[in-house]
């Protein structure tokens, strides 16, 4: 286990104790721990420096109340704050008025966006939605052929149109085919790109706008550090995302990245990849993901006890 | 933004004679921070550069010049005790094993190394141990064609890729390849049964090979956050590394989890990628990581 939060400010907490009001002063190192713990889980810079003076101010003159240890409430607000930031409820695809809904997917080099394309396709197939894949990376070796073995093994149709083609043309053509042939949904995979890549981000932009999604879902890998904040503002200024997918968090990562994606697209993390295999996909929900961050198994129940 | 606007600017208007205050303090480790050099290693590099300051009146350029001196020994550290020049040796089989977590650059840092040892001479084969991720053999062929180096994979799905570097070394050792790169699935550490699957791989090295001489690299990836000390610490038991390759560094990460992977691990960084294409892999030079870094 992680070197839980509770754990790591019980010496904080003690200049809590027999207080019976959180003030400026008893809150700080308190504060100071959140700020390490939060860092320590890559959550951005800023993000926590904001965060932090949030939970400050929800902490400061709350009254302690009969029974609770001040320092047991303090972690209260801030697992309560952080659920809030991270959007409370989980939220899920998109679902066009008119078929097909159509499912953009961007993102660094190598967070897993293929690998996501192909296990929404599936998880789309449980809600009794078809779906067709279109393969529109060109560039990295054997990309077409990973998205094309992915769709055999869940007998997932994938339209490709070979590496000479242009990807805004295949994504063009791969949504005309998903919209003559009554797809429900069509979910269109594209090359990684790095976020100050001018060329390639202009190529993403035409494809959003030839396709006009309904969904525009940015891939993160869980294991993101500091850069999370600085590629998501990148991709939601430039591309304008919907959502985003976290994927590898079957590793033991912290998974900070969360919070910045979150806190600077505004946009709803809907799903998590937690495995390799194409059904390793789970909606996304943001009190686990606040527990994780934090380096707490179970911060509800620790209350509770209280 | 704040960061971009050079350390040495930003700082000239807050450090003054002798030891940092809070606010140089601030700065510094907001830099660092943002390099993803994590919390521990953070204070440590501003402690050491606080003790200076103590002894030393410096002005603002050389305070930052020691700073950056500080990062350079840090990362040049384990050289002392490794080869500090990384090349295959002539006339001998060199097996590199490329591991690390999935997606972080291992396919595409193979490819770029066959181009590099078939362009120096060296007789090189690829072994293509990733038998799990959908098309992992057909991309690293790709990259053997690129570069004209052959690679040795087993044509049945969900193969064990131990009996794939088995076959590699053994084509390896009957042609004569200097060099032989071996490319694995990527895992996350804390999968225990893939962990095992890499120690297997390396006892078959080590086993069926004991003359070669065997490099075993961890691939980061420069976007890692402090998950990055983990793997390495994780890598290494199961692969027994002798180094690091700190790949995507053309982006805007500086792969500062580096950092204290060096310094825990004491494993020399020896190869950066800078983008996608063939030519893109450099070695590794601590002067050109810590300017980068610094100069936010
Ligand atoms: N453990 C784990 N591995 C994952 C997960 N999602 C993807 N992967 C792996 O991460 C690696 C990269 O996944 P891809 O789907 O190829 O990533 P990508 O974003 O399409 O990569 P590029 O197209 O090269 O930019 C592969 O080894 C996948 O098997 C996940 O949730 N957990
Ligand atoms: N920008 C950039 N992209 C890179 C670099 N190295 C690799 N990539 C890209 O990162 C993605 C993943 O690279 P791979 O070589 O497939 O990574 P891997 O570690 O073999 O992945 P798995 O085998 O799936 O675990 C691909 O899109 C590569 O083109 C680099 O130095 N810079
Ligand atoms: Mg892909
Ligand atoms: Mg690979």
């Amino acid at each position: 286990m992680f070197d839980a939060l509770s754990e790591r400010l019980e010496q904080a907490w003690t200049k809590l104790r027999g207080q019976d009001k959180i003030s400026e002063s008893n809150v700080k190192d308190a504060l100071r721990e959140v700020r390490r713990a939060l860092l320590e889980a890559d959550v951005n810079l800023q993000i926590v420096k904001d965060f932090v003076a949030e939970v400050e101010q929800k902490a400061l003159g709350a009254e302690v109340v009969q029974g609770v240890r001040p320092d047991q409430q303090f972690i209260e607000v801030v697992y309560n704050e952080l659920v809030q930031v991270m959007g409370e409820a989980n939220v899920p695809l998109a679902e066009a008025p008119s078929k097909p809904t159509i499912v953009l997917m961007a993102g660094l080099q190598g967070t897993g966006k293929t690998t996501a394309s192909a296990k929404l396709a599936l998880h789309l197939r449980k809600e009794e939605r078809t779906t067709l894949l279109v393969a529109t990376d060109v560039y990295r070796p054997a990309a077409i052929d990973q998205l094309v073995a992915l769709g055999k093994q869940i007998n997932i149709p994938v339209f490709e149109l070979g590496t000479s083609a242009d990807p805004v043309e295949i994504a063009r053509q791969g949504v005309e085919k998903a919209r003559a042939d009554g797809f429900d949904v069509v979910i269109v995979d594209t090359a990684g790109r790095l976020q100050i890549d001018q060329e390639m981000m202009g190529e993403l932009a035409r494809i959003k706008e030839t396709i006009q999604p309904h969904e525009t879902l940015l891939v993160v890998d869980a294991m993101t550090g500091q850069e999370a904040a600085n590629l998501t503002r990148t991709f939601h200024d430039q591309i304008g995302i919907t959502g985003a997918i976290l994927t590898k968090l079957d590793g033991d990562t912290r998974g900070g990245a969360a919070l910045s994606v979150r806190r600077i697209s505004g946009q709803p993390i809907k799903f998590v990849g937690v495995g390799e295999k194409v059904d390793a996909l789970q909606p996304f929900y943001p009190d686990r993901m606040a527990s994780r961050i934090l380096g707490m198994g179970d911060v509800l129940t620790l209350v509770e006890k209280a | 933004d704040k960061t971009r606007r050079g350390l040495i600017n930003q700082l000239k208007a807050i450090v003054g004679q002798g030891p940092l205050n809070q606010d140089a303090v601030t700065e510094i480790e907001a830099l660092l921070l943002q390099a993803d050099a994590g919390v521990e290693a953070t204070d440590k590099i501003i402690a050491a550069l606080q003790t200076k300051l103590r002894e030393e009146v410096l002005p603002p350029e050389e305070a930052i010049a020691y700073l950056k001196k500080l990062l350079r020994d840090l990362l040049d550290r384990p050289l002392q005790s490794h080869n500090p020049v990384f090349v295959p040796e002539k006339d001998t089989l060199n097996i590199w094993l490329i591991t690390g977590v999935n997606g972080a650059g291992k396919t595409t840092t193979i490819g770029k190394l066959a181009h590099i040892a078939q362009k120096s001479g060296y007789r090189c084969l690829i072994a293509a141990a990733d038998t799990f991720r959908a098309a992992a053999v057909e991309q690293v062929k790709v990259w053997g064609q690129r570069s004209g180096v052959d690679v040795i994979a087993n044509p049945g799905q969900n193969t064990d890729p131990a009996a794939v570097v088995f076959d590699g070394i053994a084509a390896a050792q009957s042609r004569g390849t200097e060099l032989l790169l071996v490319d694995t699935a990527g895992r996350l550490q804390n999968k225990k049964n893939l962990m095992d699957e890499l120690t297997k791989i390396r006892r078959i090295i080590d086993k069926k090979a004991g003359n070669a001489r065997v490099e075993s690299l961890l691939v980061l990836d420069a976007t890692l956050g402090q998950n990055g000390l983990r793997q390495a610490r994780v890598f290494s038991e199961a692969a027994q590394l002798s180094g690091v390759v700190l790949t995507k560094l053309d982006g805007t990460a500086k792969g500062g989890v580096a950092l204290a992977v060096v310094e825990e691990l004491g494993l020399p960084i020896r190869f950066i990628g800078a983008g996608e294409g063939i030519e893109d892999l450099r070695p590794f030079s601590s002067y050109e990581f810590v300017e980068a870094l610094i100069s936010g």
